[in-house]
This record gives structure tokens, sequence and C-alpha cells, in this order.
């Protein structure tokens, strides 16, 4: 596996690696492509699934009456499939003809799952789109009545809410998620397998049970109020693990030779974390951050349960009931009213486009994504194949030109 | 055997004994804070999950005065304010529509993980993991709404083809003509939305598989399937297992996308088409708001009903994901 184009183990072609080769006059043998699609195989699967789709078009809908897009497209798939295998098993072997099979078969079930997952995403920015206004980012609920348009108003409340809650819930797991990371790959000792294990639990804890919890411990037993503040808190916990497992990786990854010069040249441990460990890491380490705040962003649960309605805009997190994002949408979604309906779709629509964002921000970080070369750490050139928020290339190690 | 060949062979001299040298770390003062904070996060991780275990059981504990432990581990009904509540039913349907939405996802999250970490061409591959890794990032509420205006209408005809069709399958029979908010389609919404979840763990592994390896059995001859089956799929077993349980994991405890779909019953029914899906955690936020002080109780006990079971599911998948050699790779 050397290179995409020739991917391929072939027993007679030179190797490329000696180039004095080149222009010695004997001419190439021919190279044999794995991979390589010629046009006749391209007919051939064409050719199958046009068959395929007459077929279950003449027996699903003309003589046995049954009906539904999705239906028929499976009962194609399995007939396409099934088409195929036999007419490859009239060219190749066994062998070749059941690699041809899942090669389709896996190529297929990819293409279904992408393109659903391309329908979900299209259909909300196609739904929420048409009632976005500007002004959806400057005014809140406060004008609304249940006759107005689905432009009227705006999420302004909702989206200082998540701003507030995620701020504050950054404030409280960044510390703890890094501090644990650093625990873990640092520090060391007894505590560290069964604090990795329950970090690894923790990660799965739904945002629903975070949020009953806090509802308990400071709700009713703090005697407090419905506020940002506690939603803040619900989110931590979720938030927390996300961030402190993936800067746990990162910090591993950090060459033990920085540490052990850092070490050898008299400083003190604390020393070496802060200059010479976490620097190194610094794009890992936002990466992870970024990563648990798309974690926390989308959840509704929390503020359904901890952060009480509010149709206007709440600045103090402190007190009082304050609304955020997630929980406007599913709040409006279930109104029997259009209007609140369309304004929770615009509501969806901004934010998938907050989540992409920040995605965009944190794959930047991370030096996989860089447009103009930025953002590339010492990390990335040095151990980029271990590393798995930052993409493996297995064959990328193993010895291409 | 004349000259013993390895360090470790047998018939090899064992090496002098060395003296034990005693090192004494005396660490400096600001060493010991350090370590001390650092194990101090370590150890409130720690803390804070035994603190939501504590503080949902004493928060439980309420109900259980009125209602003993075992009634409620196998009551069906669910009316708190009368004693008769437990979670017989709750965790029957909470088990069945996960199990449902992992089913379907499996392949296709095996296939999407194997497509674009095998077979998917050099330029496209980047972008493909980065599309997988940002749909794995898409808030749940987003499946929920489509779920509920895309799908729902569509797939209803999904259902009646099968329970027409398939009728004589126990599972799909329907026979009262109620498809709308069947586990079927909260299974679906489901397995969308852990599809990308699982197949980003499974990738991950994949493109770890040893090059060596690869390139080894396609020279004996292998076809990419053949190599796929040999190397590629017994290295990334534990990231398929582990993966598939991290999904798991997060089907059991959706919220909002299954509280958009789900019309609360409290039967244990295995008929997948029909009318009628519920979950724990749909459940208590459905509940939640017009709750009593005592059905919030009971409420706190299932959901610390779920919290071990989802406990228990991220462990094993952890432990099940280092265990195996997939896993250890990472280890540096």
């Amino acid at each position: 596996m050397t290179d995409s184009r020739t991917d391929l183990a072939v027993a007679d072609a030179p190797p490329p690696a000696p180039p004095a080769d080149q222009g010695s006059g004997k001419p190439e043998p021919e190279r044999i492509r794995v991979r390589s699609w010629s046009w006749s195989e391209a007919a051939e699967l064409g050719g199958v699934a046009l068959a395929a789709l007459s077929l279950v078009w003449l027996v699903y809908e003309q003589l046995t009456g049954l009906s539904g897009g999705l239906g028929f497209f499976l009962c194609w798939f399995a007939t396409f499939l099934i088409m195929y295998w036999i007419v490859q098993r009239q060219r190749h072997d066994k062998m070749a003809a059941r690699d041809r099979l899942v090669t389709v078969m896996i190529g297929g079930l990819a293409a279904v799952i992408f393109a659903a997952l391309a329908v979900i995403i299209g259909y909300v920015i196609f739904r929420g789109y048409s009632t976005l206004r500007l002004h959806f980012f400057t005014v809140d609920q406060r004008h609304v009545g249940p006759l107005s348009p689905a432009t009227a108003g705006g999420g302004l409340a909702a989206i200082v809410g998540s701003l507030e809650q995620v701020g504050l819930a950054l404030l409280i797991s960044v510390p703890l998620g890094v501090g644990t990371a650093v625990f873990l790959s640092e520090v060391k000792g007894k505590l560290g397998r069964p604090v990795r294990i329950f970090v690894e639990a923790m990660n799965g804890i739904p945002s629903i049970l975070a949020a009953i919890f806090i509802y308990q411990i400071w709700l009713i037993e703090a005697h407090n109020q419905v506020s940002g503040f506690a939603v803040a808190m619900a989110l931590s916990i979720s938030m927390m693990p996300t961030v402190a497992r993936t800067c746990e990786v990162v910090l591993r990854l950090v060459p033990g030779g920085l540490r052990e010069g850092s070490l050898a040249l008299g400083g003190l441990e604390w020393r070496m974390v802060r200059n010479v460990v976490l620097p190194t890491a610094r794009t890992g380490i936002i990466t992870a951050i970024v990563l648990g705040i798309t974690r926390v962003v989308g959840a509704a649960a929390p503020a359904l349960i901890d952060g009480g309605e509010s149709n206007t805009v709440n600045w103090n997190p402190f007190h009082g009931p304050q609304d955020d994002l997630p929980y406007f949408v599913y709040r409006l979604v279930r109104e029997p009213i259009k209007a609140e309906n369309l304004r929770a779709w615009t509501g969806a629509m901004v934010l998938v486009g907050i989540v992409l964002v920040l995605f965009i921000v944190a794959r930047m970080f991370s030096g996989t994504w860089h447009p103009l070369g930025w953002g590339r750490g010492l990390i990335d050139r040095s151990r980029r194949s271990r590393s798995p928020l930052i993409e493996t290339d297995a064959t990328s190690n193993g010895g291409s030109s | 055997m004349t000259a013993p060949l390895l360090a470790n062979d047998p018939t090899a001299t064992p090496p002098a004994p060395v003296d034990r040298i005693t090192v004494v770390v005396r660490r400096s003062f600001g060493d010991r804070v350090f370590h001390l904070s650092a194990r101090a996060a370590g150890t409130l991780t720690l803390a804070l999950m035994v603190l939501v275990f504590y503080f949902l059981l004493n928060a439980s504990k309420t109900f259980f005065k009125v209602e003993s432990f075992s009634k409620f581990m196998t009551d069906q009904a669910w009316v708190p304010d009368e004693a008769n509540a437990g979670v017989g039913s709750l965790l029957f349907n909470t088990i069945l529509v996960s199990f449902l939405g992992v089913i379907m996802a499996f392949p296709f999250a095996l296939a999407a993980a194997l497509y674009v970490s095998e077979y998917a061409p050099r330029r496209l591959r980047r972008s493909l993991t980065l599309l997988l890794d940002l749909l794995a990032a898409v808030p749940s509420i987003v499946f929920g709404i489509w779920g509920f205006f895309f799908l729902m209408p569509r797939q209803r005809h999904l259902s009646i083809w099968l329970s027409h069709e398939l009728s004589f399958v126990p599972i799909f029979k329907v026979t009262d003509g109620q498809y709308a908010d069947s586990p079927f389609i909260v299974g679906t919404v489901l397995a969308l939305m852990i599809i990308p979840i699982a197949a980003s763990v499974m990738r991950e592994v994949f493109s770890q598989a040893p090059p060596v390896e690869r390139e080894g059995a396609l020279a004996l001859g292998g076809t990419r399937w053949g190599m796929i089956r040999s190397v590629v799929l017994p290295f990334g077993r534990g990231g398929i297992i582990g993966g598939m349980m991290l999904a798991l994991g997060r089907a059991l405890g959706e919220t909002i996308a299954v509280t958009m779909l789900v019309s609360v019953v409290f039967t244990r029914s295995t008929h997948i088409l029909h009318q009628g899906s519920n979950t724990i955690s749909a459940l208590i936020a459905l509940d939640w708001g017009e709750a009593s002080p005592i059905a919030r109780s009971a409420l706190m006990a299932a959901g610390l009903v779920l919290f071990v079971i989802t406990l228990l599911v991220n462990v094993v998948a952890s432990m099940i994901t280092s265990r195996t050699r997939s896993g250890s790779l990472t280890e540096i």
C-alpha cells in the first residue's frame, strides 16, 4: 500500500524505489490494479441496478400492489445484491465475486447512511431557513402572541441563556477535566485505574440524570430556585468527562523525551507540566474543550428540569429562570401553533450552525483541517498516527514515497 | 540448540542479582501542591459519581417507604401517588427501544466505518472522517424533531407494509391499525443518532490496524475483503464491540429525541410496529413538571435504575475496548 492510486501488491511490477530504472528502455509490465474499475464493470453495475429496478417495480408495484418508498428501496437493494452476485459469479471465482459483492454492499450501506444523515441536516436547514431573520439574534419573545407570524420575535433569550450556561459549565469543567487528565497522565498512582474507568463511565451518563441530580442537591437540599447556574452545573457533569478523556489522550502524545529533558535540566514536576507538557499539547487541549462544548450545547434536559422557562431575556444566570436554545426548540415544537413550530425549526437550525462553527474551530486547532497551514503543533508532526483525535492514516507511516 | 539465541531463553545463565537501590524522592513544596491538586481533581471525579448515586438513592427513599424495592422492580403500572409504580414495563420498553436502535444501527455503522477507513478514495477519506465526527456531534433534539415531522408520516407506510406482508412474524403483528409512535420509529431515530457515534469509534480502531499485516495479507494474494476479514476485523473487534456498547449507552439514556416521539404506555408488548413506546428518561422528562413530591421520588428511583444500567454498560464497554489488542496500542 504505497499510494491510493496504485494501492496493490503487485508481484512483478518494479518497486517504485529505484528511480534509475526508469527510462532504461525495458518495457514496464502492465500494472495490476486491485481497485480499479473498468468501463465494463461500471456497465455491469449499472445494468444490474437497472435490471433489479425493473424487476422490483414489476413485482412490487404491478403484481402485488405494495406501496411505500422505503419498502420499495429495501426490496430493490436486496434484489440488486442477489443479481450482482449472480452476474459476478459468471465471470469470477467465488473469492473475487465475494470481494466485489462486499464492496458494493459496504459502499451501498455507507451511501444510504450518509444520504440519510445529509437529509436530516438538509431538512432542518430547509425548514428553518425560511423563517430565519436577522432579528432572531437580537430580540426575545416578549411581544409574541399566539397570532403573531412565525418571523416575529426571536431567540435572544435562548441564545443568551445557552451562551451563559455553557460558559459557566466551561468554568467548572475545564479546570476539573484538565486536572483529571493531568492526574491520569502525569501524576498517576493507585487511584489512576478507578478514576479512568469512572471517567469513561461518567461519559455515558444521560444528561437527564445529571439534571435530576442537580435538582435534588441544589434545588431541594440546598433550597435554591431554578436558575441558569443550576443548568450549568448539570451541563458540566456531562462535559467534564469528555474534556478529561480527550485531554488525557492528547497529553499522552507529548513525547516522553520532552518530559525527561525538562526534569534532567533540574526542573520541578509542576514546572515541567506548566512549561513543557501543557504548552506542547495546547492545541489538543483546545480541541478537547471544544468537543466538550459540542457535547452539551444541544442538551435540553438540564434546562427542562433545572432552568425553568422564560420567554424574556434573563441576563443573570444566578437568579430567575433562564431559557436555552435546545429547550427553546423542545418547548416550541410541542406547541400546537404552526408559527411556534416554525420558530423551533429556526432555533434548531441556529443550533446546528453553532455546532458546525464550533466543530470547524476544533478542527482548525487540532491541526487536521488547516486551510492556511496553521494549527500544526509539535504533536502532529511527530506522532500523528497515534492520536484518536487527529486523523490517522495507517498508510501514511507505512512508507509512502 | 548450542547457544542461547534469545535473551529470555530458559537455558541462558541468569544475570547476576543486582542489589536493590532505594530511591528516596523528596518533593519540593510546589510539587507537593501540584500532586495534591491533580489528585484532588481525579478524586473529585470519583466522588462525583458516588455523589450522584448517593443522592439519587436518597431521593428515591421517600418512595421506597411506601412501596418495597422488590415490588418497584417488577410492578408494571405507573401510579406513584397510589404507591403503585414500578419499572417492570418501563425497563422492558427502554431496553426494547435501545436494542432495536442498536440492531438497526450495527450494519450501517460497520459499513460506514469500513467504507471510510478501507474503501473510500484517499482524497475523500479525510472529509468523510470529518463528516462522521461532525454528525456524531449533531444535537439529539435535531434528530427528535426530524423524526417527528419528517420520518413518522413516511415510515408509517413501511410499518403498514411490514405488518401486512410479514404478519406471520409475531413481532410485526398489528391488528388495530395504530402505527404512530411505535418502538420501531423511536428505534429508527435512535439508530440514526448512534450510527455516527459508533462508526467514528470503529473507524478510529480500523485505521490503527497495522499496515504491515494489511500488506502481508494482500501480498499473499488476498482480496480486499479477505484482507479486511483476516486483519482489520479481528484487529478491530474490541473497537466494534466497544463502539456498539457506547452507542447502546447513549441509546439507553437518550432523553429529548425519544421524548418527542413516544406515546407513553405501561404494558410489555413485543409488537414493535404497534403504537406505544416508553423509556425511563422520556418518562422523567414528560412527567417531571406536573409530578407531586412522591411521584418525583418515584421518578428518581427509576432514574437510579437507569443510572446503574448505563454505568454497567459503559464500564464494560471501556474495559472491552482497552483489553483488546487495538485498545492497547494507544498506551505509550
